[in-house]
């Protein structure tokens, strides 16, 4: 399968030993339960099923506690399941260690060892595989060359910026040339700067090696900037699964949408509904949407994202009014806070705005969300 | 002239400086001064040579390491292992942490006291091993070199582990996820990571634990030979200050022991320069 990749490597690292390299990674039912502090149990990962072609880049994407990282270090060897299964094409591996599972994985906290150099911070995974040391060297200075940290060598961890840590801990997850790398929220520490360097900067390695990489975060545009498939979570369920485009464009229920930015969500009565086509009102307002699953009942609710909201002129169709209330500049555009008649909504759109002012806005109808009326 | 300090709140050290001066400097120097003063007034250097001819002087030297350095290693070489059991909050941490407090709280002669009842012939141990048949004739933990030992773990075990429990709990429990993540085994984990990471905080625990069991004197009066096999360098010094009244030759064997340990420490602290001493916990920018 060819994902967007658009560097393909003629660098020395993928035709080393290709040896590592797989077809499919599968997760079945995977489970995982905690006991709380008072006894209670948790299902912080609830039956996820997925599988990982090779050369993807998968994010999980969710907010805190949604059993992204318990995903994640399940399928590192970190955390034990508690039901399910994870097989590397024919071999289970769940019943691994996280030694013999051989992922690279780059932590939140890059979990450097402060005791030793960036090189055998790069090395260890190779000097644990007992590789020779001539062999070691080359590897660790094509890695290191990867993450263009050359010069840095000789340094301790401490003696890095955060941006250097983070390549070495990239460095050192990838030098062992694993099937597979995880990383767990890697840019969370990172200035915004840096961060959007380093996005671009993990997609071209990732392109580079063609292994695949499973990505932990809770920032929807690193999601959307990074991933071929994101896997959307909540409450230890998966609620998506899809392209950066579905998920953004057509969020499944009505948590991914809030969670990808549908801000303005309002209940509505529907009054037909024909295919993915339905017409609502509510307040005296109507509007034509679509709908992602089929809706039951007769309300719905209705998401916009304040990025679909444009002014018109007075009588388009698919239009409501709304008084400002207040203007949040941005920029390039602003984020106008609305009084309307299904209550407060906010649109970013182009333009200057003054308070008290009355609007026109259009939604496309086929920016309208419309999912299954919420049970209060 | 008198250096007068522009901030006078420098005077605050003055108490400090007059106990440490009054308490410590003046005996040191005092006792240092004696020992250059035989009481057979021989030649200046007359009490040390004394002490490194005659056998039943310069042997309580060697009888001390015998205790102080064994009951150093095993105190510290079996706190590493409980203290990564234990290294994680829980019942059972507070549970053992109270227990060995215990020991610190009580005093050598309560502990010498507990075990010559306990270990004694009439006492549970040696009638439990007896009853049980795990040795045929008397086992004797008590007036010899073991009953010392004994003691000397008592009283040090905790300390060093108390001590060893907070270094290990401040290393970072990443590192050794991301070493497993690397290929490293559970022991290749404890080896590269949490080994070189604790390098200088353990010998920072024996150089203390060594000084505290160097200076042994209750224990080996009342659980050991204090006239033979434990006459340790303390003893030695007490009997010469007072049952020969010779406190010239009392003070050498005092200093000597001083330097004994400060040559023991001081190879330590040198070792441990060889060790990584930064932060232990994977660093941030």
């Amino acid at each position: 399968m060819a994902f967007g990749c658009a560097v393909r490597l003629p660098s020395a690292i993928s035709t080393t030993t290709m040896t590592q390299l797989f077809k499919s990674l599968s997760l079945n039912a995977v489970t995982r339960r905690f006991t709380d502090s008072s006894g209670h149990q948790i299902t912080a990962l609830n039956q996820l099923d997925l599988n990982i072609d090779c050369g993807e880049f998968i994010t999980f994407l969710g907010p805190s506690g949604c059993g992204k990282t318990t995903a994640l270090n399940c399928l590192a060897g970190l955390l034990r399941l508690s039901g399910g299964e994870i097989f590397l094409d024919q071999r289970r591996i769940d019943i691994l260690p996280p030694e013999q599972r051989g992922f690279g994985m780059v932590f939140q906290n890059y979990a450097l060892f402060p005791h030793m150099s960036v090189v055998d911070n790069v090395g260890f995974g190779l000097k644990m595989r007992n590789v020779d040391k001539s062999e070691i060297t080359r590897r660790v200075r094509e890695a290191l060359g990867l993450v263009q940290l050359v010069g840095h060598e000789k340094k301790l961890p401490g003696q890095l910026s955060g941006g250097q840590q983070q390549r070495v801990a990239i460095a050192r997850a990838i030098v062992i040339e694993p099937p597979l790398i995880l990383m767990d929220e890697p840019l969370s520490n990172l200035d915004t700067k840096l961060r959007i360097e380093m996005r671009a900067e993990i997609r071209r390695i990732h392109c580079q090696l063609n292994r695949a990489t499973v990505y932990v975060t809770h920032d929807q545009d690193e999601a959307l900037s990074m991933s071929d498939r994101i896997v959307v979570m909540r409450e230890g369920k998966v609620q998506q699964v899809g392209t950066p485009k579905e998920v953004y464009a057509r969020p499944k229920n009505l948590h991914v949408a809030r969670f990808m930015g549908y801000r303005n969500v309002s209940q509505f009565d529907l009054t037909q509904i024909q295919d993915d086509r339905a017409t609502l009102s509510a307040q005296g307002v109507t509007l034509a949407g679509v709908t992602i699953a089929p809706v039951n009942g007769s309300t719905a609710s209705v998401a916009i994202r304040p990025e679909d909201i444009q002014v018109c002129a007075p009588g388009t169709q698919n239009s409501f009014e709304g008084r400002v209330r207040s203007v949040e500049y941005g920029g390039r555009d602003s984020l106008v806070q609305l009084d309307t008649r299904l209550g407060q909504m906010y649109a970013r759109m182009e333009g200057e705005f003054s308070v008290d002012q009355t609007l026109t806005l259009h939604v496309p109808a086929d920016r309208v969300m419309v999912y299954e009326g919420e049970q209060a | 002239m008198i250096f007068v300090p522009r901030d006078a709140r420098a005077w605050l050290i003055m108490p400090a400086l007059l106990s440490i001066i009054a308490l410590f400097i003046y005996p040191f120097s005092y006792g240092l001064m004696l020992t250059f003063e035989p009481m057979d007034s021989r030649s200046v250097w007359g009490n040390y040579s004394e002490f490194f001819t005659n056998r039943r002087l310069w042997y309580t030297l060697i009888i001390t390491l015998q205790l102080a350095v064994p009951a150093t290693l095993i105190n510290v070489l079996a706190a590493i292992p409980m203290a990564f059991i234990l290294r994680r909050k829980s019942r059972y941490q507070k549970l053992v942490t109270t227990i060995l407090v215990i020991p610190i709280t009580l005093g050598t002669v309560l502990i010498a006291n507990g075990m010559l009842s306990y270990f004694s012939p009439t006492g549970w141990f040696s009638q439990a091993v007896l009853g049980l048949g795990l040795y045929e004739s008397e086992v004797r933990l008590t007036h010899n070199y073991w009953g010392v030992l004994i003691s000397l773990i008592i009283s040090g075990f905790p300390f060093s582990f108390l001590l060893i429990l907070s270094y290990v709990s401040g290393i970072d429990p990443t590192l050794a996820r991301a070493a497993a993540t690397l290929g490293a085994n559970p022991w290749q984990q404890f080896r590269r990571i949490y080994l070189p990471l604790l390098a200088s905080g353990l010998t920072m625990t024996a150089c203390l634990t060594f000084v505290q069991a160097f200076a042994v004197f209750p224990s080996a009066i009342l659980l050991g030979i204090p006239a033979g096999a434990t006459r340790v360098l303390s003893i030695a010094a007490y009997e010469a200050a007072f049952e020969s009244y010779d406190y010239s030759l009392a003070s050498t064997i005092a200093i000597l022991m001083g330097f004994a340990q400060l040559i023991i420490v001081g190879l330590m602290l040198l070792g441990r320069r060889a060790f990584y001493s930064g932060p232990v916990s994977g660093a941030k920018g």
